[in-house]
């Protein structure tokens, strides 16, 4: 048996021709950094030459990152693929990641300069289930919480599905590739804290006046990512009006690939006990009505 | 060609590196990254009779060099390990090393029956030492009279290889190694880790919800290579050394120290491939010692000629 190689395996498709995101088959790869964009005082895309990595990403999933060899900080970082990077001919050359300078990974990664390496271990954990050929797709973010919806996005008009994104930041600094979306037909409904863009107030404001001017025969998929109480805000919102919410959930992390149980969720089926299921194996994304928020 | 095998009792292994238990899942996580064949063995995650919950999150911190943790021992009891990850571990051709923790002698003893039914466990590590139980685990490692009755019963009922797990958190590690021994282990296994905590200054709460953890990483290698130096004096059985290794050169100086094998726990979440690099690094440094074998270098410390350049100093 040959060492340290990962055995192939096929991803089958659905019946929609999305992939089944369950087989996994993470790659280790030393990537170069491509470039760093710095997007405002807190928020930059790190590009990395990761294309093994990239090809295989499906929307949802992540990478674990690790900016410097030393010991300290000693872990990875978990982090969902932003972006897949394509040169002219339509080539993954590789993937990129949307950072929040919060701690000292965060701020590493804010700083990295083209051609240093990251450590990228990856495509990791399950990625978002595709909504059915009639649904509409609403994603939900905050923050930093955009980073898995780019991809999603571009699988979602891939399959021609009605796509909206919900966003809300802090102002009107703090929110990031909306030509992006818009460009691809996503129906943008954006919200600040301070109101200096679109609607003032919290995310879930436009969300439950467009789950009220929905009839409730027209299907709609929810997918939401950002700070817990958004999420869970957004399923109690969408439940209240029939709808089931995927949320992405962002645990503290060992390894990612199920080995310490550092990342647990405690999420419940009816009746049943809580249990505790490892986000890097069985999520990070998540069926929101199962989440035991309370306990999260 | 170098030979990196090594024996454990009864046990040969291929190579001196263990993934150590609670840091590689049931090893079957890491079959698509990993051929867990490579490894001289895989100690599993530690094992209650029924299955556990574990605790709420958040259950590890970082500190610097390395880490606490409090998972809490979340486990799907020994029945189902048996029945569900032992064959596809077998399949996979591995060495099998079970960790299992009780909260009382007789359920050591329950679970190693168990095991010595199912046929095809390699060996049984006995938790003694999990800092992060209310029942069980240290409650039996911080007493020598624990150590000694846990290893006694499940050597009566079992001849797979027993190696009990110590705790660091003790004055004299070197005497619960003598009791272990002095109850019929083949080896013994240290240490697991350290009694922590970490603060969050700003809430003034713990950051881990069981409020204490245990400390792992390279921040402990230099304790836990003295503690199996101090163990290499007081017993003649195998050590299997651990803490903080990341490095072949820190395996080596386990070994050095007296370490027959070695677990490698925290270096896996940094690094899912260490195992070959490790491997790399232990046969050029055989090469680069003109040595056949591993085996010629375990304990081989040397005492006599440091001592000497002492009294030739002052």
């Amino acid at each position: 048996m040959p060492t340290g190689h990962r055995r192939k395996t096929t991803r089958p498709r659905d019946a929609t021709g999305l992939q089944v995101y369950s087989a996994r088959m993470p790659v280790d790869v030393d990537a170069v950094v491509i470039s760093n964009t710095q997007l405002s005082d807190f928020y930059n895309v790190v590009a990395l030459a990761a294309p093994d990595v990239a090809r295989q990403a499906r929307p949802g999933q992540f990478v674990m990152v690790k900016p410097d060899q030393g010991y300290d900080p000693l872990l990875r970082r978990p982090f969902s693929v932003f972006e897949i990077l394509r040169d002219q001919d339509g080539e993954v050359t590789g993937l990129s990641l949307l950072n929040k300078r919060i701690g000292v990974t965060t701020r590493r990664l804010y700083d990295v300069a083209p051609g240093e390496r990251v450590q990228c271990l990856g495509p990791l954990g399950q990625a978002f289930d595709a909504p059915a050929a009639d649904q509409q797709a609403w994603m939900v973010a905050g923050g930093v919480g955009l980073a898995p919806f780019l991809t999603l996005a571009e699988s979602l008009v891939e399959h021609s599905l009605t796509t909206r994104l919900f966003y809300g930041g802090r102002s009107a600094d703090d929110l990031f590739y909306l030509e992006t979306f818009e460009s691809l037909g996503v129906t943008l409904e954006l919200t600040t804290d301070d109101g200096t863009r679109g609607h003032h107030g919290l995310v879930t404001g436009p969300l439950q006046r467009a789950l009220e001017a929905t009839s409730p025969t027209t299907s709609v998929r929810l997918y939401s990512c950002g700070p817990t109480p958004m999420m869970r805000a957004v399923t109690e919102l969408a439940a209240a009006h029939g709808r089931s919410t995927d949320v992405s959930l962002e645990q503290v992390m060992g390894c990612g690939l199920g080995g310490c149980y550092s990342c647990v969720v405690p999420v419940t089926e009816s009746g049943q006990p809580t249990r505790f299921v490892r986000s890097c194996l069985q999520g990070p994304v998540f069926d929101g009505g199962r989440v035991d928020w309370n306990q999260l | 060609m170098s030979d990196l095998s090594v024996t454990i009792g009864s046990l040969r292994l291929g190579n001196p590196l263990i993934a150590a238990s609670g840091c590689f899942g049931y090893g079957v996580e890491y079959a698509d990254l990993v051929a867990l064949d490579t490894l001289g063995g895989i100690a599993v995650k530690g094992l209650f009779l029924e299955e556990r919950e574990g605790h709420p999150p958040q259950r590890i911190v970082e500190t610097p060099s390395g880490m606490l943790n409090a998972i809490g021992l979340q486990g799907i009891g020994v029945r189902r390990f048996v029945a569900e990850k032992l064959p596809e571990l077998k399949q996979h051709g591995a060495i099998v090393v079970v960790n299992i923790c009780g909260s009382t002698v007789g359920e050591y003893a329950e679970i190693a029956r168990i095991l010595d039914d199912a046929d095809s466990v390699d060996a049984i590590e006995l938790n003694i030492s999990c800092p992060n139980i209310s029942k069980g685990g240290m409650m039996f490692g911080c007493s020598l009279d624990g150590t000694h009755d846990v290893v006694a019963a499940v050597r009566r009922v079992t001849d797979l290889p027993v190696m009990p797990k110590l705790t660091p958190n003790v004055t004299d590690v070197a005497s619960f190694a003598v009791a272990a021994e002095e109850a019929g282990a083949d080896a013994v296994s240290l240490v697991n880790t350290f009694l922590a905590t970490a603060i969050d200054v700003e809430t003034r709460r713990p950051r881990l919800s069981n409020v204490l953890g245990g400390l792992s990483g390279p921040a402990i290698r230099p304790i836990a290579v003295r503690m199996v130096h101090e163990c290499r004096q007081a017993i003649k059985i195998p050590i299997v050394g651990m803490g903080g290794i990341m490095t072949a050169e820190d395996v080596l100086e386990f070994m050095i120290a007296g370490a027959t094998a070695v677990q490698v726990g925290t270096a896996n979440f940094v690094d899912p491939l260490i195992w070959d690099k490790l491997l790399d690094g232990l046969r050029a440094y055989l090469d680069r010692h003109d040595l056949p074998g591993l085996t010629s270098v375990i304990g081989s410390l040397e005492l006599e000629e440091r001592t000497a350049a002492c009294k030739s100093s002052s």
